[in-house]
This record gives structure tokens, sequence and C-alpha cells, in this order.
């Protein structure tokens, strides 16, 4: 079961959140900010996938264009070298799509049973 | 399902090149892009380019780009969709797309992916306000759509595109009150630097935002100058009033349909990210993708063109449809690029594909 969010997110005290890491927003499309970011590298989720399983980070409309080289920043500052880094799983699509054009998807003269 | 030999996703300059080249050998070629209209980048273009005579110097990008759509809609064996977004590249040679409304599949037996870089993003308080936008995203709305971004602009980054898109807001008759530059150096041209310093704006090496202040939206941004160890230094703050913070704080190859294909993606710095290890052709660990341009790691318009038509020419002879001069010019695009790549200014680039560049053993035959 997940917690909730405070519970999710709260670093434990280890480290000093400053109020302006709460400010700073770091995926748009999910509302996470900085302060949420580094709370869950301190709690040990040290890889882009573990970071989106339990966040939902990068998940959003935008795919995780905007955040994953500031994410990728805060966990080498937290000891994960860039190099290192797994990208993790990147599946399609690579952009939204409505249900109804995945629906209407079939191909041209025939259609899927 | 359509087929083709060879489908080609972005239509920038390095996509054009390579629909172009892939064309002249006789392969049947789709080009995709998502926007309305081709030539990624090069329509909002309006300065001229630098360089040799080959790559176009003295040309303004929208023209460049005109050239190389008029040149791909003249062949009948390449064909063109707009509004055409790539959603999945799949190991059995398929390629999902929403095209307008439609979810299709499209089968090549060669791929080029040309899909170039994205903006980043800086984190800063106040960086979600509305009037904190990408450099290129302003030359966008500007040059393509006629639309200035507002009156007093902060840039953020002293590279090509901070101070080119600085200059261009300044012909819109925007105010530029400030380019802030994190390092101790100015990163674009010196040209260009002083263009926009003869005009009047102060270019602040070592200096940096702190936060973007407003309720609603931008209405002023504190700066502070850093130290030599890129720490604040501490009384340096300034507060600047403003009502747009351009960020140009460089670019992220979009590599995601190369993670979907599985290809080997490597984390290089100096090109700005993942990028996909190739051959001397540009064909990456998987025998049926190629790459060009950004995406291939961050660089200019110029290298991209060259690297689209050294793409376009590969995959086309891959399939045994090449052209009788197919080896010449080869060598041809490899030597440009080596050209554009020399001196000092290319020393990252090079240092970067060195690493990003497949050994001798790996390469496919």
């Amino acid at each position: 079961m997940l917690g909730t969010r405070s519970e999710i997110f709260s670093s434990g005290g280890k480290q000093k959140m400053t109020s302006l890491d709460q400010q700073i927003i770091i995926c748009r499309c999910e509302d996470l900010t900085l302060s949420d970011v580094r709370g869950l590298i301190e709690k040990g989720y040290r890889t882009l996938d573990e970071l989106r399983r339990i966040s939902r980070l990068g998940m959003g409309p935008c795919q995780g264009r905007t955040c994953r080289p500031l994410v990728q920043r805060e966990l080498q500052a937290g000891g994960v070298p860039m190099k290192s880094q797994s990208i993790g799983v990147i599946r399609p699509p690579a952009m939204p799509i409505t249900l109804g054009a995945i629906a209407d998807g079939s191909e041209e003269g025939q259609k899927d049973a | 399902m359509e087929r083709f030999n060879i489908c080609i996703i972005g239509g920038g300059p390095a996509g054009l090149r390579a629909a172009i080249a892939a064309g002249s050998a006789g392969a049947g070629v789709l080009l995709i892009d998502e926007n309305d209209r081709l030539g990624g980048q090069l329509i909002k273009q309006t300065h001229m380019f630098f360089g040799s005579e080959k790559q176009d110097a003295g040309t303004r990008g929208i023209d460049i780009a005109e050239q190389l759509v008029n040149k791909v809609q003249g062949m009948t064996n390449v064909k063109v969709y707009l509004r055409c977004a790539a959603l999945g590249l799949y190991d059995d040679k398929v390629l999902t797309v929403l095209h307008e409304t439609k979810y299709r599949k499209i089968r090549a037996e060669k791929f080029i992916v040309a899909t170039g870089a994205s903006e980043r993003m800086l984190a800063f308080p106040g960086n979600d306000l509305p009037g904190v936008y990408g450099a290129g995203a302003v030359q966008t709305l500007m040059n393509v759509y006629g639309i200035v971004p507002g009156q007093r602009v902060l840039m953020i980054g002293a590279g090509n595109i901070g101070l080119i898109v600085s200059y261009q807001l300044l012909q819109a008759g925007v105010e530029v009150v400030a380019i802030l530059e994190g390092s101790p150096y100015i990163g674009g041209y010196l040209v260009h630097a002083s263009k926009v310093r003869r005009a009047g704006v102060p270019i602040l090496t070592s200096h940096t935002i702190m936060q973007a202040i407003g309720t609603n939206a931008v209405q002023a941004a504190e700066i502070c100058a850093l130290d030599s160890h890129w720490a604040r230094l501490p009384g340096s703050e300034k507060t600047l009033e403003v009502d747009t913070i351009c960020l140009a704080v460089g670019l992220s190859p979009l590599s995601d349909l190369l993670w979907q294909a599985q290809c080997r993606l490597t984390y290089i710095a100096e090109l700005g990210g993942h990028v996909a290890w190739r051959d001397a052709n540009l064909c990456t660990s998987e025998p049926h993708i190629y790459i060009a341009g950004d995406v291939a790691g961050v660089e200019e318009a110029s290298s991209a063109m060259v690297e689209g038509e050294l793409a376009g020419l590969a995959a086309a002879k891959s399939l045994g449809l090449a052209r009788v001069d197919v080896d010449t010019a080869m060598s041809q695009a490899r030597e440009q690029l080596i050209a554009l790549r020399a001196g000092p200014v290319g020393e990252k680039i090079r240092t970067g594909l060195a690493l990003a560049q497949m050994r001798e053993d790996e390469q496919h035959a």
C-alpha cells in the first residue's frame, strides 16, 4: 500500500529542507518540487524508474522531457554518477494519444479482431 | 500498413537533407514531421549562417529551409506526412504514428531518427510562473507566429541561442534588460555578443537567477553574482523588473524513440546528454536505425544537414539502392563534418563524438 503524500515525500528529517526548495517545481506535469525529489533520493530511491514508480515523476504529458535532466543532476548530487544512471524503461507512446484514436486505429481495409 | 524503404522521423535540417539524399538514391522515402510545415528550427532562423559556402554561409535559415523543402517536394519518390507525430518505434521495424487524428502503423526497412533536441529547464523558485519561457520557444513565438512574449526580458544564458534570441527581441522592439551567464565566459560567438552589447544590453558573466517573483505572472527576477566555485556571492543580490524570463541553458537530445527501440545509448555531457552509439555512417547498435542532427549530439544546423546527407546515403546504400557516386558523396560528407568541427570551437563536440563512436570491430558490415 502506498502511503499518503506526506508519508511518501517526508525525508525523515535527515536532510534540511529550505522553504525555497519546497517552492521549486521540478516536474510540472505531476507537481513535484525539489524537496519532494530530494526527499525521495534521501529515502533510497536511486534510479529514475524507482522515482517514477513511487511519485509519477516524468509520467505526465511531457513524458519527462522537462524534468529528467534536472532529476539526473539531483541523483548525481545524491551520489549516483551521471554515467551510471539508467534512464529506465521508456515505452510508447512518446506523447499523449486519445483512447478514441487508439480505438479507431485498426488497419486500413481490415478490422482487427 | 504502408511500407517504405526508408522512413525519416523529423523534417528539420537533418531530416530534410536525409530525405533528399535517400530520395536521390532512388529509395521510397517517407518523411514525417509533427508540425504544420517542414524546416524544423530553420524556419525561425532569420539570421545568416556562418561557415563555408558549402554549408550555405551567408544564407538565412528560413531561406535554407525553403530550398530544401522545394527539393523534397520535387521528388516523386519522397512522400511527406505533416502533423504526423512518432509514438513508438518497435524492433520489428514498425513505427506507430498519430497522423492528424489517425493512429497508424508504418513499416520501413530503415529508419533515420532526426528528432532534434528539447530545451533545458532550470530549477529556481517561480520557474513555473507564466512569463518563464525557453529561448527557442520565444524565437518560435516571434519569428513564426509574430507574437512578442513581453516588454522587458531577462535572458539566462550567453550561448549562441541566448545571444541571437536577445538580438531578435531587440529587433522586435522588446527591451532586453540583461543577459546572465553562469560561467565566467560568454559561450556564444563574439560577433553575436558584440551586436547585443553595442545595442546597450549588459552581459553579466558569473551571474545567475535566484528566483522569479510574481503572483500570477513574472513581475521581477532576483539575480546574484557567483564566485569561482559557482557559489552565490552574498550581498550581490539585485532585483530586476522584468515580465519575461528566457532560458537559454542548453539542449537535450530527444532520444525517446531510440530508448524504445533499445538502441545502445550512453551519457556524454559534451553532446548534451544520452546519445546513441553509432558507426562512421551514423548507424546505431540496431542495424535498421540511423541518427542525424541534434539527437546524435547537440550541435548546430550546418553539421545536422551534413549528418542527414550522410545517414540518408548510408541507409540507401545498405539497401543496395546506392547512386553510382555514393562512396565519393559519403566521404565528401565526412570531410565536411571534419571541417565544420575543426579548430577550438569544435573541440567539445570532437571530444564527445570520440566517446560515442563505435570501435572498428563493433561496426556493422
